[in-house]
């Protein structure tokens, strides 16, 4: 035979058969290497940090020195004795649960009134989304501008009207939900966008069969828009809940936790204690506290609406 | 009458900005209503921030830092993706809980720990360490919307391509990736909102003012002109431009992602 014609057919019966290399890449298992990278970062960013973490809130490192001591719970035992500390987890729920409660039903009216065929809805969704690209930290300064207390715009407006100016965020619970509201404002476009997809994923038929039957529009909205948005409304309340519960910048820009501690959130809290407290140790405990209540309202709320969802 | 309610909607949502506009363009001494808009032109505000606060450099970092993280995260999650979304093996599965569960984790929470480790490195103030601790936390968003997408793409053409002698990567690449572009548009954008506004990574990362992106060069900027309110005002309007120049011109990309999302769950 021919030696081109005897190669040919070697490299043939070598690809048919293959060696080992050419098995493994034809195999569903090569693909797992895929995800290795994405493993590798996880795990020295962010497991070994955790785990780190938990080692450091038994410390009294002060974040820069060399030199530190194993204290044991002692810094847990300061954090739960601690008076500020539960000010703060329940500043730390309002901030979560309830920009995510205002954001959504906000969020789902806009949608649904945006759901039409109205000329101008298409300026009305920009304009209410454009607070989501902006910086949350620049978002806090420019409402500061309003609510401050001198010269603020809202103060002029309690000039104007013969009033005396407030100082709406000297104070503590006041702050709190103002800074909860700014949160609300700058992403409940997000929401918006999310439900507006949803209605819109919603079989006509369905609300047409309804009314044929005679049902009114707030039994068409309980029994079947409501029920078929669930993915959405799961999507969106999760997602709210975990990110309003991090909430950090935008508490930064407007009170930085002031008055005193009154406005801080877990998360600001541990930054200032870690920077200008100089307390490693606390910090690390409240980031493991904050963690473990992330943690918990993350997954248990996943789980409640996950099953309200109806299958078609 | 619901000409009236979007009206008014509007007209609600555009006020801060409204105020913040007119601010930036009074002088320091006007104590007016921050109402009314002022009787004089005064563009000296934007000049000024524009040199004392050096956002150039601020503008540049970003640019540098926000690059680097879209195609470094872009490239890892949609790697990590397909063999998550194609082959649900239990171990397979696990590892995507396991990815998508790390949102949960806050970025304070291990900064602390995570900023030893980066001192560790010597990546304190530098641009490698910034990206790839930015990719790292948004990988497991980028995941999510590659897994889901690719769940959508038939698997017939997986087969196709290998009774057609592709091996796997092979399929990957050049069958799979190029239908990803309309998800690839939407995370791109996702992403780089997310980088370019980062305040908090910066905050513990970026020690050198050489290297620090906006929000972090604003906020400092603030602590510093406490007193000079139409400064800090037109500092934040500049700051906005860029993302805000990429939204009004890329708008449905900024918006399909996530109703993607939320309707395919």
């Amino acid at each position: 035979m021919d030696i081109v014609q005897s190669a040919k057919r070697n490299i043939d019966e070598m690809r048919k058969t293959g060696g080992r290399w050419r098995r493994f890449f034809d195999s569903p298992a090569s693909l797992n290497l895929m995800y290795a990278p994405a493993l590798l970062l996880f795990t020295v960013f962010i497991y070994y940090p955790i785990a780190q973490g938990i080692k450091i809130s038994f410390t009294n490192w002060n974040g820069y020195s060399a030199h530190y001591s194993f204290v044991g719970l002692e810094k847990y035992r300061y954090m739960f004795t601690d008076m500020r500390t539960y000010k703060v987890i329940i500043n730390t729920l309002i901030y979560g649960l309830g920009s995510t409660l205002f954001q959504n039903i906000l969020g789902l009216a806009y949608a649904m009134l945006l759901n039409t065929k109205l000329r101008g809805r298409g300026i009305v969704r920009t304009i209410v989304y454009f607070p989501v690209i902006v910086a949350p930290i620049i978002m806090g300064y420019v409402w500061y501008f309003i609510f401050q207390y001198d010269g603020g715009a809202l103060n002029d407006i309690m000039l104007a009207l013969g009033k005396e100016p407030i100082d709406w965020l000297g104070n503590g619970p006041r702050a709190v939900w103002l800074i909860t509201l700014v949160n609300t404002f700058q992403y409940m476009g997000v929401a918006m966008v999310v439900y507006l997809a949803g209605l819109q994923a919603i079989p006509k038929e369905y609300l047409e069969a309804a009314e044929v039957d005679g049902a009114s529009g707030f039994y068409k909205f309980i029994h079947i828009t409501l029920p078929l948005l669930m993915p959405a409304i799961t999507v969106s309340v999760v997602l709210n809940i975990i990110e309003g519960l991090k909430l950090f910048d935008v508490i930064v820009s407007m009170t930085n936790g002031g008055p005193g501690y009154a406005s801080h959130s877990l998360s600001t809290m541990m930054s200032d204690l870690f920077f200008a407290g100089q307390d490693a140790g606390f910090a690390a405990a409240l980031g493991n506290l904050m963690f473990v209540i992330i943690s918990l309202f993350g997954i248990s709320s996943l789980k409640f609406l996950r099953r309200k969802e109806v299958d078609l | 009458m619901s000409y009236l309610t979007m009206f008014i909607i509007s007209i609600i949502h555009l006020i801060p900005f409204y105020i913040l506009i007119n601010l930036a363009l009074k002088t320091r001494q006007d104590t007016g209503s921050k109402w009314m808009p002022p009787d004089y032109l005064y563009l000296k505000n934007f000049a000024d921030v524009w040199t004392q606060s050096h956002l150039a450099s601020a503008l540049l970092n970003d640019l540098i830092i926000t690059v680097c993280t879209v195609a470094l995260v872009v490239f890892v999650g949609v790697l990590a993706a397909y063999p998550l979304a194609r082959y649900p093996t239990r171990w397979n599965n696990a590892i995507y809980t396991l990815s998508i569960s790390t949102l949960i984790v806050p970025a304070l929470t291990v900064l602390v720990p995570l900023y030893k480790l980066v001192v560790d490195i010597h990546g304190v103030s530098t641009y490698w360490a910034m990206v790839l601790v930015l990719t790292t936390f948004f990988l497991p968003t980028v995941i999510f919307l590659y897994t889901g997408f690719i769940g959508t793409i038939p698997r017939e053409l997986d087969e196709a391509a290998l009774i057609d002698g592709c091996n796997r990567y092979e399929i990957f690449f050049r069958i799979i990736f190029p239908l990803l572009k309309p998800v690839t548009a939407s995370v791109i954008i996702i992403i780089m909102l997310g980088v370019w506004n980062d305040y908090r990574f910066s905050l513990f990362l970026l020690q050198k003012r050489s290297v620090q992106t906006v929000p972090l060069v604003l906020s400092q900027f603030f602590s510093q002109f406490q007193n000079n309110l139409p400064l800090a005002a037109a500092g934040s309007l500049l700051s906005m431009i860029p993302m805000a120049l990429i939204y009004l011109f890329l708008q449905k990309y900024f918006v399909s992602g996530l109703a993607e999302g939320a309707v395919k769950g």
